[in-house]
């Protein structure tokens, strides 16, 4: 399982100084914004990234509207191999419960955790990361080692624990992923404001009288953002992950369905029905991968330089 | 240098301190009262245990004397102890120790050789099909949640082929003698060490790749080949040196990820270790325990990143001599 962090410092060291905004500034179209899109819709693995994830959603929001089986339903017998059953396509688990239905309801658990544990990590290491880099000093020391003490846990077993201690609700277990996985996001905004503060564009709007909370919103922060879109798209990968880890070792919301929770689940029977295992984990694995072509596309359309690096 | 490595030390003893205070802040907000998180549900229903609790951990006492008596008993090596096998957290934790060391430690051996190599072999032919085949690996790995693919692998090599064992880290009838037993771990320890290996050799061949690719265009490795150099000689003993620090870099960052990672294989495979150990108290409610592992876990971490920290000073002259100047 990998985690935010690491990915998180990958991305950041795959990114070193991006020029202004990047691609899209360099390329004088005026439009920064454009030319970037334009480099993002030409590398096909990107597209097939966003491709795979629009399916993905898809079968998420209109699956169980098109499908009728209800993943916690028994339709038939236990452990039924995939297209012996017209009811159940893709085989039935040990309780004889629709994989197929599994499969497409369990991404809603996957996809919502994934994007509130996101959106909090987001905030968290904005934040964090923003303060630290604008205002340095004793207060960048604090926070830094605010950080580090953070990326020294063990970020599944620190999320097992808090999960364990608290109730297992999807509402712990975005915050528990998004207090372990943050810590990567805080170094690349602290890096990008640190590199920004002090350019001539962000003087300019001191000389004139803007506030601190101005400049960090109005003036750093959106040229801050390259970097921090990349690394956001690569941790909803991340906290997918994270989530099915969590489900797998039965620490998920027990009312729900989702993809790692069928992993765990079926366990015990994975030698005799591979189907009821496989498929849940394809699903985790197209997710994450799709977030993760993206994620990759995005970064060489931000920096056409290190493009296949 | 010297004056350097004590900082860095004192630096981890922080952390470690920081560490045991999360503990304590962890036993004391969660709902309820400390000594039933202290016990666990194996041990709440009986009141003189609780009551024992209570008085051994002071908490009828001021928070900050109950903090410093924690931290004290913490650093004497007494983690509390676990009433479900009524016996010290530290015991347990001292016996499941060494297979999670073994097992990380293969993995990350096996990943750093084999990403490395592979990561300098396709940055030689960046546009080989070996290449393109390494990018789309990284990709996968990067993708794959590590227990599925543990028990993918588990369908493939015991279940499909029948080549290797898939449980525990002992057949119940091993032969005799010191041979016979590290032969037979060695057998079990393949699959679960490959499915954690794999993610990072991934990661490590994509970076080493990328560090490669850059410090075979810098100037001194055209230098070297001016001299007229061979081939093997500039990339094996000029460039790999600079292209392994990235490297370096990343095991030490992420060494918190790959325990993660571990403590998930060994639940696949019944590995015996910390994970396993952690998985179970959360079952039996085990609290001391858990937080036990989550301590000591920590430790592992703060101590790698410090051998990482020492390590970079024996790769990189550079960073010797930085500090050198400094003092």
């Amino acid at each position: 399982m990998s985690d935010a962090m690491g990915r998180g410092e990958v991305a950041a060291a795959d990114l070193p100084v991006a020029p202004g905004l990047g691609a899209g500034g360099e390329g004088g179209s005026g439009r920064p914004g454009r030319e970037t899109l334009r480099l993002f819709v030409r590398n096909k693995a990107a597209v097939a990234g966003v491709v795979m994830l629009i399916g993905i959603v898809f079968m998420t929001v209109a699956g169980p509207r098109i499908y009728d089986n209800d993943p916690k339903d028994i339709v038939a017998i236990p452990l039924t191999g995939p297209g012996e059953l017209a009811e159940a396509r893709l085989g039935t688990d040990y309780l004889g419960r629709d994989v197929l239905a599994g499969v497409i309801g369990g991404g809603t658990t996957s996809m919502t955790v994934a994007a509130m544990a996101a959106a909090m990590v987001l905030v968290i290491g904005i934040s964090i990361g923003a303060l630290a880099g604008y205002y340095g000093g004793w207060l960048d020391s604090a926070l830094m080692r605010f950080t580090e003490f953070f990326q020294v846990l063990p970020a599944l077993l620190f999320a097992m624990v808090l999960v364990a201690l608290f109730e297992p609700s999807m509402w712990t277990i975005s915050f528990a992923i998004g207090v372990v996985a943050w810590p990567g996001i805080a170094r690349i905004t602290r890096a990008e404001f640190l590199r920004l503060k002090n350019l001539e564009f962000v003087r300019a709007a001191r000389a004139v009288g803007a506030t601190d909370w101005r400049i960090i919103r109005k003036v750093v922060f959106p040229n801050a953002l390259p970097p921090l879109i990349v690394s956001a798209t690569l941790i909803m990968g991340t906290a997918i992950l994270f989530e099915a880890g969590l489900a797998f070792l039965g620490l998920g919301d027990p009312n729900t369905t989702s993809w790692g929770l069928m992993i765990g689940l079926n366990r015990g029977n994975f030698l005799t029905a591979w189907w009821s295992v496989t498929f849940p984990g394809l699903a985790i694995f197209f997710t994450v991968l799709s977030f993760s072509l993206i994620g990759d596309g995005l970064q060489d359309a931000y920096n056409p330089k290190l493009r296949g690096r | 240098m010297l004056r350097s490595i004590a900082a860095r030390i004192a630096q981890a003893l922080g952390l470690i301190l920081a560490v045991m205070c999360l503990n304590f802040l962890l036993i004391h907000i969660t709902p309820g009262d400390p000594a039933t998180v202290i016990v666990g549900e194996s041990g709440a229903g009986d009141p003189e245990l609780l009551e024992e609790i209570r008085a051994q951990y002071g908490l009828d006492r001021p928070v900050i004397v109950q903090l410093a008596s924690y931290v004290g008993r913490v650093a004497t090596g007494d983690l509390g102890d676990s009433y479900f096998f009524n016996q010290s957290v530290t015991s347990l934790i001292l016996q499941r120790l060494w297979p999670t060391v073994l097992l990380v430690g293969t993995a990350l051996a096996f990943a750093v050789a084999a990403g490395t190599m592979v990561g300098v072999a396709t940055a030689r032919r960046p546009e080989s099909p070996l290449s393109h085949g390494a990018t789309v690996l990284a990709l996968v790995g990067f993708s794959m949640p590590v227990f599925w693919t543990g028990i993918m692998l588990v369908i493939l090599f015991a279940s499909a082929w029948k080549l290797l064992p898939v449980q525990g880290w002992h057949d119940v009838n091993y032969g005799e003698g010191l041979l016979a037993n590290v032969l037979d771990v060695g057998e079990h320890l393949v699959l679960p060490a490959l499915t954690l290996g794999l993610i990072y050799l991934a990661q490590y061949s994509r970076l080493s790749r990328a560090s490669m690719l850059e410090v075979l265009e810098s100037d001194y490795v055209r230098t070297a080949r001016a001299k007229g150099l061979n081939e093997r000689r500039v990339v094996y003993k000029h460039a790999l040196r600079n292209a392994v620090i990235p490297v370096v870099t990343v095991v030490g960052l992420q060494f918190g990820a790959l325990l993660s990672g571990a403590l998930l294989v060994e639940t696949v495979f019944n590995w015996p270790g910390l994970g396993r150990l952690a998985f179970d108290s959360i079952l039996r409610r085990d609290t001391s325990v858990l937080l036990g592992v989550l301590m000591v876990s920590s430790v592992m971490v703060i101590v790698a990143n410090l051998l990482t920290d020492l390590l970079y000073t024996i790769i990189d002259p550079r960073i010797r001599l930085r500090e050198r100047s400094n003092v």
